[in-house]
């Protein structure tokens, strides 16, 4: 048995068509008709991939590697359209259909009275259709395309209500930060032709080892190699598009954007694209350990720093982010210690987590009409039972809670980072334990500030307001919000015109189903997929640096890990974070006050994040249009137009002007010109005979 | 007829012209319809190119010649290779779209409009298909006429400054080509053909000072850095039929010319000058980027991106020496050469495109100014999305057209020179920055004032020009194979060339 191209043409082309039909006759089909269509082309998608998935793994089914059609073919060097599917793309082609088959479900709930609802399911399928070809990709350029694409669609996404200010703002700001990801990851790709002579992925790892010992010339006396140069570059890429220090700032502002698509490319799959690729690069990424060294010491820094910020945070969604943040430093970790398995694996399992809480926090937000500041909520948990039940298994799993699903991947990486002998490994080791601690501080903070404790806020008009009548206000109305503030005149932070209610099943169903792979998967997969052979030769790692090897020793299945989990520091930190939480936010809410003012400059710093959205503003945004100005002022206006352009222009006509004023009109100037003429003539004959 | 086609496709316009002009005034409906007929003809006898057009081998073919001028040796003589090939396609194509595009537009003398731009567009194919040197340089030169008058008549408010700026720099730059060609046509003994000149031996010094001349002539038509002054003056004076085709086809020929003339004739001069054209490029790609960034009028914008995206056609064409002659890996050459010429097609479209965008808004609005917009998108729902397409094309987003053209280039020029791709990728920030920028500031946010709010969304005309415009980017962008293999051959033989040294 073997994968056919027109199963994998139908997984990738399905979500197109859904999309193109959605948003061109959106309003020929009508609402249902965007969300029927965008919802089966995307349910396709999802059954055939686990069809895939099944074929690979159990089917007998062999790697799929072959070109759709040529893009183009010049000389030696030829670049196509093509898939190359293993079980390293099938788990992913699952997990991206699988999470935005549930958000576009969620979607019918949370979107149900935007007037851009067919716009909205138009993009989101358009990005899964992105993202499939990203992952399905077996070549540079089309890895490429399908980068830049999903890049488009979480434009599109984050300035969906572009009227907005703040949310046209983020979307601009992410897309031009990714593009320095890209400008790098492009170089990188150039490198790979330069060095490699193709763009074809099996090609360039046939080739890889070539590499060792060439050098790219800087300058006269200076050479890189050329592993790390590669590396470095495409790794910049990954810095983009996952968020790493010090390209991380769109991603906090990303959350101006529907909170499904928050759950869906912000934080299961589009971000992950940038790990994706690099466990996919193995083959290359093995063959230089300053690449690797760097990439670890980003990725520590990602992981504690902004992990950090979440703790200080009061809205809802933002906690979430910088939570997507750090643990995206975690799996970038990972991929510094050459543990690609393990950073996948956490990608998988912080796919399911990740987006639970995010549609959770979606939840709460509907329930709590739109208010999103965490300062306004507390007790929700008896409106909301079924979101407050699976927020709790998901911050559980986000903890590492042992048996939940993101213990197994976290703690593998904190081993991985503990075994490792790379240069940096000390520092990461440290950040990842310390990050531990601070993952679990702000998860629990934001389980209590939002579900427990005493109600910070009031309903106007009472509890016994009926249902029906404020039906229409279950529904997300922010294309009303986008006209005014959050904080508008018709809306006093804490007080609610209804009481929060739990939202609708379309809603709550994908919490649920979410909430069980955030609970098991980890435990049943565990065993294959980090410490077995689960991947194949689809991520290469060299036997010296093989630090899961090392850890698969003292593997004895996903019980005696658990059990053992309870014993280890990580645990420990976790919960001294969730103990610290628990005493601030449940008991003593008055401490959390008095530790601000006390570490006042601290909570600047974090409050604040670093001030590095402010430097990179003045630096690169208001410094940019200055350069501008400038050039524009003194290059083209004054020195080309002004000194050169009319300069000359002027010239001709001051010598014009003198030659006009030779013609005078008067006879005798006209004589005397010709007598002078007439002499110097003959004088110059004379002189030329003599 | 075949073995006429390419007189065909020059003449038929410009003799369309006259019925045009004879339905006169009187009758603007009638013009409008002949000139539409004659347009759609001419694009129809160019797709007949495509069959006639063997591209395998990658020859001039379709030849035709007529004695011209006995006495100096002028001849008609006419021939095409894959790349004038896509560029005389290109060229039907848009007019096709100006004259649609202008239909009810212009309104003052619609019948004089029409037959300019036929003249015009026949003029700019006969510059696409000449293999004499004088010819070509008749036609180089005639086509200034016509846009001179498209732009005096129906431009803006400083249009006499604009056309004069136009005139003289373009004039200018193309005396010292003639004094050159002159001087080619004495050295070969009294030929002007452009072959016949490729064959002549020359020493280092001459190269140098033909290359200089031809450098003068067609910089100004790219336009590259420093020489790119009027090309925004132009532009924002132009009506927006006059601005399609002034960047969609005009910019080309100084691209074109560079081909035709430097690289065969000036080998050596150019291989020894490489540096200087590409350091110009790049000056394009990122001065010009910063410069395009703080423009407030959306038409000088965008004229200021078409010459930083003008920049890699001659980066593409110019590192083709580095990595013949000096990295020897013709492959790479024919790769960033390939590149330039993707890049002029799809700067056609895009180009025509963007600045179609805006005249569909001036049309509305009167003002171009970007703050006198804002949240456009509110009020016109259907173009939107073209505007957003175009923009991500003139971004370089894969799967659009403007991506290939300097994918291809940044992927050459690296196999140069890693600084020179570097360099060159900045287009990827910068470009993002200054054209998401005014989209921002154009298309989203809230409705900005009263004159937003009454904007009407586009008619059936307009989402005809704006679709074709797309289809054309989309088409390119997602399998851009079919044009590469049009001029793959040509391409391939004009890289063969640079490697044979003259002196």
């Amino acid at each position: 048995m073997s994968l056919s191209l027109s199963i994998l043409l139908t997984i990738a082309l399905a979500p197109l068509v859904g999309s193109i039909l959605a948003g061109l006759f959106g309003k020929v089909i009508g609402r249902a008709g965007a969300h029927t269509a965008t919802i089966l082309g995307v349910a396709i998608a999802c059954g055939l991939s686990f069809y895939v998935l099944y074929q690979l793994v159990w089917g007998g089914a062999q790697n799929f590697n072959q070109d759709v059609y040529t893009w183009f073919e010049i000389g030696r060097f030829h670049a196509s359209v093509g898939f190359m599917v293993d079980r390293l793309t099938a788990m992913m082609m699952v997990v991206v259909t699988f999470v935005s088959l549930l958000v576009h479900l969620y979607t019918i709930g949370y979107m149900a009275d935007d007037p851009g609802y067919q716009r909205f399911f138009s993009y989101i399928s358009l990005f899964t259709f992105s993202m499939l070809m990203l992952v399905m990709s077996n070549n540079f350029m089309q890895l490429f395309f399908g980068w830049e694409a999903v890049g488009l669609v979480s434009y599109l996404l984050i300035g969906f209500w572009y009227k907005r200010p703040t949310a046209i703002f983020a979307n601009l700001k992410a897309f031009l930060v990714n593009r320095v990801g890209d400008f790098g990851f492009l170089l990188g790709i150039s490198a790979i032709l330069y060095f490699l002579g193709t763009l074809d992925y099996q090609t360039a790892f046939n080739h890889a080892p070539e590499l060792v010992g060439k050098t790219l010339q800087i300058t006269q006396n200076h050479a890189w190699d050329a592993a790390t140069v590669i590396g470095v570059l495409l790794f910049i890429g990954a810095m983009g598009k996952s968020a790493q220090v010090p390209l991380h700032v769109w991603l906090p502002d990303s959350m101006e954007g529907p909170t499904p698509i928050s759950a869906l490319i912000h934080a299961a799959t589009m971000v992950t694209a940038g790990i994706f690729m690099v466990a996919r690069m193995s083959p290359l990424f093995e063959l230089t350990d300053a690449a690797l060294s760097f990439i670890l010491v980003i990725g520590s820094t990602t992981a504690l720093f902004t992990g950090l910020i979440g703790i200080v945070q009061n809205d809802i969604k933002r906690v979430i982010a910088y939570s997507t943040l750090s643990q995206l430093g975690y799996m970038t970790v990972a991929l510094g210690v050459s543990a690609y398995n393990g950073a996948v694996f956490h990608l998988m399992t912080h796919a399911f987590f990740k987006a639970l809480l995010f549609l959770g926090a979606g939840s709460v937000i509907i329930g709590m009409h739109h208010e999103q500041d965490m300062r306004y909520m507390g007790g929700l948990r008896k409106y909301m039972p079924v979101t407050w039940i699976t927020m709790w298994i998901g911050s559980l799993a986000l903890a590492g809670t042992p048996f939940f699903a993101g213990f197994y991947s976290k703690d593998a990486i904190i081993e991985a980072v503990g075994e490792s002998h790379r240069w940096g490994a000390g520092y990461a080791y440290f950040c990842v334990l310390a990050g531990v601690f601070v993952t679990s501080l702000y998860s629990f903070r934001l389980l209590y500030m939002t579900f427990h404790g005493k109600e910070r806020f009031t309903v106007a008009h009472g509890h016994g307001h009926a249902h029906a009548a404020h039906a229409k206000h279950d529904q997300p109305h922010d294309e009303d919000h986008a006209d005014t503030h959050k904080e508008d005149a018709h809306h006093t932070p804490g007080v609610l015109e209804h009481a929060p209610h739990e939202s609708p099943w379309v809603v709550t169903v994908p919490l649920v189903l979410l909430a069980i792979p955030s609970i098991a998967i980890g435990f049943l997969t565990v065993g294959p997929m980090l410490f077995g052979d689960w991947f194949g030769k689809a991520i290469h790692v060299n036997e010296a640096n093989n630090v899961l090897g090392e850890l698969a020793h003292e593997f004895h299945g996903a019980l005696a890990m658990g059990l053992h989990g309870f014993t280890a520091a990580p645990f420990w930190l976790a919960f001294a974070g969730f103990a610290v939480a628990t005493y601030v936010y449940l008991f003593n809410p008055s401490v959390a006050d008095k530790a601000k003012s006390a570490l006042k400059p601290v909570y600047e710093v974090l409050n604040h994040k670093y001030w590095i959205d402010e430097l990179y503003f003045a630096v690169f945004a208001k410094g940019g249009v200055k350069l501008g100005e400038g050039l524009s002022k003194v290059g083209d206006a004054a020195i080309i137009d002004g000194a050169i352009v009319n300069g000359s222009a002027s010239l001709v006509q001051r010598i014009a002007g003198g030659a006009r004023r030779l013609q005078s009109g008067f006879l005798f100037h006209y004589a005397f010109a010709m007598i002078l003429g007439l002499i110097l003539l003959l004088g110059g004959y004379w002189l030329i005979g003599q | 007829m075949s073995n006429h086609l390419l007189s065909l496709l020059i003449w038929l316009p410009v003799v369309g012209a006259i019925p045009v002009l004879l339905a006169g005034a009187g009758r603007p409906g009638l013009a409008r319809w002949i000139s539409l007929l004659v347009a759609v003809a001419t694009f129809a006898a160019s797709l007949a190119l495509l069959p006639a057009y063997d591209a395998a081998t990658g020859t001039l073919q379709l030849g035709e010649s007529l004695s011209w001028i006995p006495s100096l040796g002028i001849n008609y003589s006419l021939a095409v290779d894959g790349i004038s090939v896509a560029l005389i396609i290109l060229t039907t194509f848009v007019q096709i779209l100006v004259i649609v595009g202008a239909w009810e537009i212009i309104q003052n003398k619609p019948h004089q409009y029409m037959a300019a731009m036929l003249v015009l567009e026949g003029l700019m194919i006969g510059v696409f298909c000449a293999t004499d040197a004088l010819l070509f340089y008749v036609f180089f030169e005639a086509m200034l006429i016509p846009m001179f008058i498209l732009i005096g008549i129906w431009g803006g408010p400083r249009r006499v400054y604009a056309t004069l700026k136009f005139f003289i720099y373009t004039f200018f730059g193309s005396i010292f080509m003639l004094v050159g060609l002159i001087y080619l046509y004495h050295k070969t003994g009294g030929s002007f053909a452009i072959a016949d000149m490729a064959n002549v031996h020359l020493t280092l010094t001459e190269q140098a000072w033909l290359f200089f001349a031809f450098l003068l002539g067609f910089a100004i038509k790219v336009p590259m850095v420093p020489v790119h002054t009027w090309l925004p003056d132009a532009h924002v004076e132009a009506p927006t039929g006059g601005s399609v085709v002034l960047a969609a086809v005009m910019l080309k020929i100084g691209g074109y010319g560079f081909l035709r003339f430097s690289l065969p004739i000036t080998p050596d001069a150019s291989h020894e000058f490489a540096w200087l054209v590409i350091v110009l490029s790049l000056i394009a790609v990122c001065y010009i980027g910063y410069i395009a960034l703080v423009q407030q009028d959306m038409k000088k914008l965008v004229a200021y991106s078409s010459i930083a995206h003008m920049g890699f056609v001659t980066l593409g064409i110019f590192i083709a020496f580095l990595l013949v002659r000096d990295s020897n890996n013709p492959d790479a050459a024919r790769l960033g050469m390939q590149g330039a010429m993707v890049q002029m097609i799809s700067h056609g479209f895009i180009s025509g495109a963007m600045f179609t965008c805006i005249g569909v808004l001036y049309d509305r609005m009167h003002t171009r100014q970007i703050k006198d917009y804002g949240g456009v998108i509110n009020v016109m729902p259907i173009f939107a999305p073209f505007y957003v397409l175009f923009a991500m094309a003139n971004s370089g987003l894969p799967g659009t057209s403007g991506f290939v053209g300097e994918f291809m280039v940044i992927l050459a020029s690296f196999s140069a020179n890693p600084w020179i791709a570097l360099f060159g990728a900045f287009t990827l920030i910068i470009g993002a920055a200054y054209t998401l920028w005014m989209v921002k500031r154009v298309l989203w946010g809230d409705i900005k004032n009263k004159h937003v709010a009454e904007l009407k969304d586009v008619n059936g005309r307009e989402i005809f020009v704006l679709s074709a415009f797309a289809a054309g980017v989309l088409v390119l962008g997602i399998w851009p194979e079919p044009l590469v293999h049009l001029m793959d051959a040509s391409v391939a033989r004009i890289v063969e060339q640079l490697a044979i040294t003259k002196v």
